[in-house]
């Protein structure tokens, strides 16, 4: 999938927008966006249009998830709740071969390969940069994860400009939105205006433009094009964070041994929320598992995240066994270790873990910390915590 | 449905159990052949395979034989727990799995034309026997080769018989030392520290290939460095929790360094400023 | 004796002393032998010596009753041997066993210590020279004791 294809812009209106499912439909496409669950607006299986969250926003700060009442129908006024595109693309749990034995020698066999077509609906621009970060993971020139690789051909994206930014949201500081650049087939700005409800659509590659022409559509005009614009431009002026990147790699390698770890430490409570909802965080373990009898035995795979405390274990103990070293892991690796080993940050900026967070830990904020705490005069940043 | 899985990374195959025999009271070695299809196990000295116990589950481990004789795969393995354990259970005939070879390994070339230093501290002995071997197998090429190594007594020294047929040697340098002994034994007594100071190399050329314990690691490059040894001299094998050995699923991280393709082996001032940190 | 002179003014331990203070070293000198098995010292005795090895293999050990006697350092060519000749109770803490025929050279450490109390600038010198061989073994000594190459359970 590649950037715009064609300069030209569509107008779909919004009652032809289960036209598009329809047509995704009938390619095979299993449908997947956002839906009103449990309180959140999560991404799970859509039958129709009338399952996105219509009329619904987010209100979001440090540990505060809200749903609200919009004033109007708009069925992507929100930003992004605790699911993330991994949940499809590097499902929680799968296994990876079985093997059973006897008479001393074992045969394995593999999983079936992945064929089952996907449609991702509603991928905000962060959210798309996040994809861009885990196949850097996934499919790297020594080792290719199958299985991922086979979900991520498989996935049409229907990405979906934000007109409007979270509590918690800094794409912008992140360089990653709030307008998606690449990697959609379609992407969507919605627009309600003088009783009007559409979107301003721009295909992204050539199967988005096979499906927009089974749509019924138009050519957009110049006010519609900015009234897209201005949805984005109003979506960029309202982050709810901002973070400084500048030099921000060396800036956390100068500073492993920085107090401010300890104050971080004090109130995470290593529940691994972060890791959970963090949508480019890529852990994982492997767990064998056998029958009674002995002779089948299968590996699966499943989410792990750095804050277990058995995460880094070695014979003996943990490498990281304090709370600080594993808060200072997630947050190091997240935004410096990350670049030195896929050549990114690992952040986008969707602002979940700040959301999500019990105790309300803002990444934002730990980095501001320590950034202020270099320009304060030596004798202050002694930490009274004394370790190297 | 099932069929025979293609091979991949991180699907094992089975191997042979051609013998296990015990070297100390915790320490054993399994012997194992490679499948018809496989023939051999080629691997550079270091790199390690991750065996699985059917069943039970899968470790990290050096391969510790001859590169030179890949037809049988050689593993010295320490029991710490259920699935070390379990593993010197088996049996001639019975099947373990081998993922790999992977990894980083001894820079046995970078080494030609210059003094070798290799300090091994309890189980380090059996990563760096690979290299030995390799040293040995062309001793020419090298000039002084000086090897130290230590352990908690006389009953935990690995491969005695091999030390001592090194020992024996007119072109190596063998030093065995133990932390604490009986009166029986005759050999020195001391951390393995204690001996770099004497041992003969020239520090200007020396390449040092150290490991053990970090704790041991740690004080061997200091005193390699008080010797005049520099830190782009100073080869380590690190250590890390590693559940697929290659580079995905996060647990080996060093600093940047993913430990299971970035290393193990890592010359030492590219890690340096991440590995003096603590629980880093 | 003199012919000690070459070897001590050269050895690590005692280099760069004044002229004055090495004529008191050497007067304080002599060159002993053991045969292998022979104690050089023994726990509880008087410390009035201390030895700069030439040749052999010396073994500090404590006797552990239910384990006999247990190894916890050796030393060898270019090692002191000995610093309890300079502080009180001046009583050896180990014995000290040869294990090898060992050569060493004997310095008559109560001899030193009364003429360091008279020159303190000699007392100096010493006790410079010996922190140092103390605290490399002190740092040894540490090292041994975190058991590190034992899997903790």
């Amino acid at each position: 999938m590649t950037g715009q294809l064609r300069e030209q812009e569509y107008i779909l209106e919004r009652n032809h927008l289960q036209k598009l499912f329809d047509v995704l439909t009938t390619c095979g496409h299993r449908i997947v966006g956002p839906t009103v669950r449990d309180g959140a607006i999560v991404y799970d299986d859509l039958n129709s249009v009338d399952d996105l969250p219509a009329g619904w926003t987010d209100e979001q700060d440090g540990g505060t998830y809200r749903l609200k009442k919009r004033s109007d129908e708009a069925l992507f006024g929100y930003n992004v709740g605790p699911h993330s595109w991994k949940k499809f693309l590097f499902p929680p749990r799968t296994r990876l071969w079985q093997a059973d034995r006897e008479a001393g020698t074992a045969q394995i066999s593999g999983e079936p390969p992945e064929t089952q077509k996907m449609a991702f609906i509603g991928v905000r621009s962060c959210e798309l940069h996040a994809i861009a970060v885990q196949d850097r993971v996934f499919i790297q020139p020594h080792f290719v994860n199958a299985s991922y690789q086979a979900r991520r051909e498989n996935a049409f994206i229907v990405a979906v400009n934000c007109g409007q930014a979270g509590g918690t949201c800094f794409c912008v500081s992140m360089n990653a939105g709030p307008k998606a650049a690449a990697g959609f087939d379609l992407a969507l700005t919605e627009i309600i205006e003088n009783g009007r409800h559409y979107f301003v659509v721009e295909a992204g590659s050539e199967a988005g433009m096979a499906v927009i022409d089974q749509v019924p559509h138009t050519p957009a005009g110049a006010a519609q094009r900015s009234a897209a614009e201005a949805a984005v431009a109003t979506a960029a002026g309202q982050m709810g964070r901002k973070m400084d990147t500048t030099g921000i790699k060396d800036l956390l390698y100068r500073n492993y041994r920085n107090p401010r770890w300890d104050d971080v430490a004090s109130r995470c409570l290593t529940c691994a929320n972060c890791t959970m909802v963090c949508p480019t965080c890529f852990c994982s373990t492997v767990e064998d598992v056998t029958n009674l009898k002995g002779d089948h035995a299968e590996r699966w795979q499943r989410w792990d995240s750095c804050f277990t405390m058995d995460f880094s274990y070695i014979h003996g103990g943990s490498v990281r066994s304090s709370t600080k070293a594993r808060y200072r892991q997630w947050m190091t690796h997240k935004l410096a270790t990350w670049i030195d080993q896929f050549g990114t940050s690992g952040c986008v900026g969707c602002g979940r873990c700040i959301t999500w967070c019990p105790v309300a830990i803002d990444l934002t904020e730990e980095v501001r910390a320590i950034r202020e705490s270099e320009e304060l005069p030596t004798e202050s940043k002694e930490g009274h915590h004394g370790d190297t | 449905m099932t069929s025979v899985a293609p091979p991949g990374p991180m699907t094992p195959v089975f191997c042979r159990v051609l013998k296990t025999r015990q070297e100390t009271r915790d320490t054993f070695t399994i012997e194992l052949e490679p499948p018809g299809p496989m023939q051999a196990h080629s691997f550079a000295p270091g790199q390690f395979n991750m065996l699985y116990v059917f069943g039970v589950g899968e470790v990290p481990i050096s391969v510790s034989g001859d590169p030179r004789r890949p037809q049988i795969l050689v593993h010295t393995v320490r029991e710490v727990g259920a699935v070390t354990r379990a593993m010197r259970a088996l049996k001639r005939g019975d099947a373990l799995g081998v993922r790999g070879p992977f990894g980083s390994s001894w820079p046995v070339e970078e080494a030609v034309g210059r003094d070798v230093v290799i300090v091994a501290g309890g189980i380090g002995l059996a990563p760096l026997r690979p290299a030995i071997y390799s040293i040995l197998a062309h001793r020419q090429k090298y000039g002084r080769v000086v090897l130290m190594y230590g352990t908690r007594t006389p009953e935990d020294i690995l491969f005695r018989k091999e030390l001592e047929r090194w020992r024996a040697r007119l072109d190596l340098s063998v030093h065995v030392t133990v932390d604490r002994a009986m009166a029986a034994w005759r050999g020195s007594v001391g951390v393995v520290t204690t001996i770099i100071p004497r041992a003969g190399f020239d520090p200007r050329n020396a390449l040092a290939m150290v490991c053990g314990p970090e704790a041991m690691m740690r004080f061997t490059i200091l005193e390699l460095q008080n010797r005049g040894v520099g830190l782009d001299q100073i080869y380590v094998s690190t250590e890390r929790n590693m559940k697929c050995a290659i580079g995905f699923c996060g647990h080996c991280q060093l600093g940047p360094a993913f430990v299971c393709k970035d290393g193990p082996i890592f010359r030492y001032d590219t890690i340096q400023r991440f590995f003096e940190i603590r629980e880093i | 004796m003199e012919t000690l002179r070459p070897i001590l003014a050269e050895h690590p331990f005692f280099r760069d002393l004044e002229e004055r203070h090495l004529e008191l070293v050497i007067g304080c000198a002599s060159n002993v032998r053991f045969n292998a098995g022979d104690f050089i010292f023994r726990q509880g005795e008087e410390a009035n010596q201390f030895y700069l090895i030439r040749e052999g293999m010396v073994a500090l050990e404590m006797f552990v009753t239910g384990r006999g006697p247990v190894k916890v350092q050796t030393m060898g060519e270019g090692e002191v041997l000995g610093w309890s000749w300079l502080v009180p109770p001046y009583r050896w803490m180990f014995d000290a066993h040869a294990t090898e025929m060992t050569r060493a050279i004997a310095l008559d450490g109560k001899c030193l210590r009364n003429k360091s109390e008279q020159d303190h600038d000699l007392g100096y010198q010493l006790l410079k020279r010996f922190s140092t061989v103390v605290q490399e073994n002190l740092d040894a000594a540490r090292l041994q004791i975190l058991n590190i190459y034992e899997v903790q359970a």
